[in-house]
């Protein structure tokens, strides 16, 4: 996006993890973790929008929540205002969450069926405002009217609405107590294309009025380029690379993003472009490979890659990557592609 | 140019909703060739679906029937067939993959077992031998040491693995059609080129007949050979892929094509979005089914539905954008659009 970035933080992730614990026998005995976040670091500035991908089970959900503490972490920090989110007390927490919104993958599994539209919008009022039922009730027919939904229609429930019109309500709801930071978790991916680009509108819209920060997470890679200013590029819990949407796009430097971009089919059959296509599939984040996690789908990987985990670091100006023999040179995408094909 | 395999003509497949007759595909036509591949497109609800199941009978046990219009496969009609004569041909000579490859596999049978049983049914093979031949399939579609993983169940593969296994049983029987209902949507898109990339290396060499079902412009333009673009249980749009990337005509495929964001950086501005959402099939508007939805809508759309215009040698469109004298009086909109470089595909 050609917008101006501003070069405030607003949230900085420290060495996040969750480890889920895989439990076996009758005593429930630990005996291994599912590392699904794995020591993420990453800062998210104010007003922009950082995109996540990743396949599934790359632990890009996980984050998301884990940054709201939705889910706690097993380790790490979470910096927003000066504070650690994973340290807070449940009232200090409690205020906290009017800052910090998330919009669900699901319109129809995140909206409560027997609630109406009206009470699902003004819940977030209830509960963290001390406003009276007819000053709700005016926030909710501004709030509908913003992100366009036809306000007389809010004393009827969920089922009366088609998908986009649910992911809207959505929307209207975790804009409701004017937070600062949304989490928008596959926020499009359940919607048809043309009610799709509606929404996109809609989020794009809505960051430039009440000035947001959105992380947008996402396996749809186009969605993603359209929408974000930067991406983090997510493998088996991990950053893989991180870099201005742009830049990355054209410029892939860690083999998987180039991977990745090289699958996305293209509306255009004159383009029989050559794929760079991945052998087998994601490992087990609970038993993920030695030294760096994609080398058994590399197909550039050599012996320091099975023995030496590559740290995140800065490639190029403003590029991260984590990839001891990253795409840097002109000409070094090509081979890659040349030596998937040969 | 090849031999027509399958030929669909003029047939509406429906249901009974509230003692109603709701056609969920309406009249529609189209041609399948053998060795290719035919992509119908469209968003949810558009009767992509149930034109799939309405091929393979299968719609008669979802509660509803072919209305009217016929189906020919190898020239003979599939709706005169009972259901006896069409177990012998589903399966054996029509295969269908279905979305979702974890639900589409029996849980409690191994994989290989699952592959063998069509073998049995449809070839008459012994256990043995049928057995043997699904590793031969497993080994074809791409799984590591099949002779190992022809002894797990689903749950100890992958979605992308599900997948192959679904494919493999679609294959055994060596069926002259294949249609893959949004056999990618639930795949990530690495593994979603590995497997676009088996269905096409495997109709090369079988020569097999394809319908694949899809949402994805992308998808359609990788794998296909002629385009079906659907709405709201109508063809909108139908050519060879050339034709409909290269001129996209109805209003309704200029618009799903300008709505794919992030083929190019985003300049600022906003995306292209097709306004409203798609009706539902009991609530049709008059006329054209797309004009409400429509930015070229005139007052012929709205009362009149309109009938294919020809396009080219081979592509045509339900628009009265197209009709011959509108045609003279003025460029369509659309077209000029796309000329005009707004069009970006």
């Amino acid at each position: 996006m050609s917008k101006q970035l501003s070069n405030e933080t607003l949230i900085e992730i420290k060495h996040i993890k969750k480890y889920f614990p895989i439990k076996k026998g009758l005593l429930s005995r630990v005996v291994g973790q599912v590392k699904a976040v794995d020591d993420i670091s990453l800062e998210i500035k104010k007003g922009e929008t950082f995109g996540l991908v990743g396949e599934s089970g790359c632990g890009k959900s996980t984050l998301g929540r884990v940054i709201l503490r939705l889910q706690s972490a097993t380790d790490g920090e979470v910096i927003y205002n000066g504070q650690n989110i994973h340290a807070l007390g449940s009232s200090k927490l409690r205020d906290l969450r009017q800052d910090l919104q998330i919009i669900f993958q699901d319109p129809f599994g995140s909206l409560n069926p027997r609630f109406l539209v009206s009470d699902i919008i003004g819940e977030p009022l209830k509960v963290h405002t001390n406003m009276t039922a007819a000053q709700i009730d005016a926030r909710v027919v501004e709030l509908m009217e913003l992100v366009g939904l036809d306000a007389s229609r809010r004393n009827r429930y969920p089922h009366e609405f088609s998908g986009g019109q649910r992911q809207r309500v959505g929307i209207a709801r975790s804009i409701a107590l004017n937070p600062k930071f949304i989490v928008a978790d596959e926020a499009v991916s359940a919607l048809d294309v043309s009610v799709q680009s509606q929404v996109l509108n809609l989020l794009a819209r809505l960051q430039k009025e009440l000035g947001l920060t959105f992380l947008f997470i996402a396996h749809g890679l186009n969605v993603v380029r359209h929408i974000s200013d930067r991406v983090g590029v997510m493998y088996l819990g991990k950053l893989a690379e991180v870099g201005p949407t742009e830049e990355l796009y054209n410029k892939p430097l860690h083999p998987y993003t180039a991977a990745l971009l090289s699958s996305i089919p293209r509306p255009n059959p004159a383009l029989k472009r050559e794929r760079i296509i991945l052998k087998g599939d994601v490992p087990s984040p609970a038993n993920p490979p030695s030294g760096c996690r994609f080398h058994p789908r590399c197909p550039m990987a050599q012996d320091r890659c099975k023995a030496e985990e590559p740290l995140l670091a800065e490639a190029l100006p403003g590029r991260q990557v984590a990839c001891h023999f990253p795409l840097v040179e002109d000409g070094a995408l090509e081979r890659l592609a040349a030596r998937t094909l040969g | 140019m090849a031999r027509k395999i399958l030929e669909v003509n003029e047939m509406s497949a429906g249901f009974l909703v509230n003692k109603e007759i709701v056609k969920a595909t309406d009249r529609i036509s189209f041609n399948v060739e053998e060795g290719k591949t035919l992509c119908i497109v469209g968003e949810s609800g558009s009767g992509k679906s149930v034109t799939s199941l309405a091929i393979m009978r299968l719609i008669d046990y979802a509660g509803g029937a072919i209305l009217e219009g016929d189906i020919t496969f190898n020239g003979a009609s599939l709706p005169a067939k009972d259901q006896d004569e069409m177990r012998r041909i589903r399966g054996n000579q029509i295969a269908m993959i279905f979305q979702d490859p974890m639900s589409a596999l029996n849980p409690v049978f191994t994989v290989g077992d699952q592959i063998a049983e069509s073998l049995r049914l449809h070839q008459n093979k012994s256990d043995k031998d049928a057995m043997k031949e699904a590793v031969e399939l497993l080994r074809q579609v791409g799984i590591p040491s099949p002779e190992v993983r022809a002894k797990q169940y689903p749950h100890e593969l992958s979605g992308g693995m599900c997948q192959r296994v679904v494919i493999a049983i679609a294959l055994a029987c060596r069926p002259q059609l294949l249609i893959a209902d949004e056999p990618t949507t639930a795949l990530d898109v690495t593994v979603q080129a590995q497997i676009l990339d088996l269905l096409q290396s495997l109709q090369k060499e079988t020569g097999m007949a394809i319908i694949l079902i899809t949402h994805d412009m992308g998808v359609a333009a990788e794998v296909a050979d002629r385009i079906v673009v659907m709405y709201a249980g109508g063809i909108m749009e139908e050519g060879s892929v050339e034709e409909i990337f290269a001129k996209p005509s109805h209003p309704y495929t200029v618009g799903l094509l300008k709505s794919i964001p992030g083929f190019e950086a985003n300049d600022g501005n906003e995306l292209y979005t097709i306004k409203g959402t798609i009706p539902r099939i009991n609530q049709l508007p008059t006329g054209c089914r797309f004009h409400p939805r429509c930015e070229h809508a005139m007052d012929i759309c709205r009362n009149q539905e309109p009938g294919f215009f020809q396009l080219g040698q081979d592509h045509k469109a339900a628009c009265w954008l197209f009709e011959e004298h509108a045609a003279e009086s003025k460029v369509s909109p659309a077209r000029a659009a796309i000329e005009h470089g707004e069009v970006r595909v």
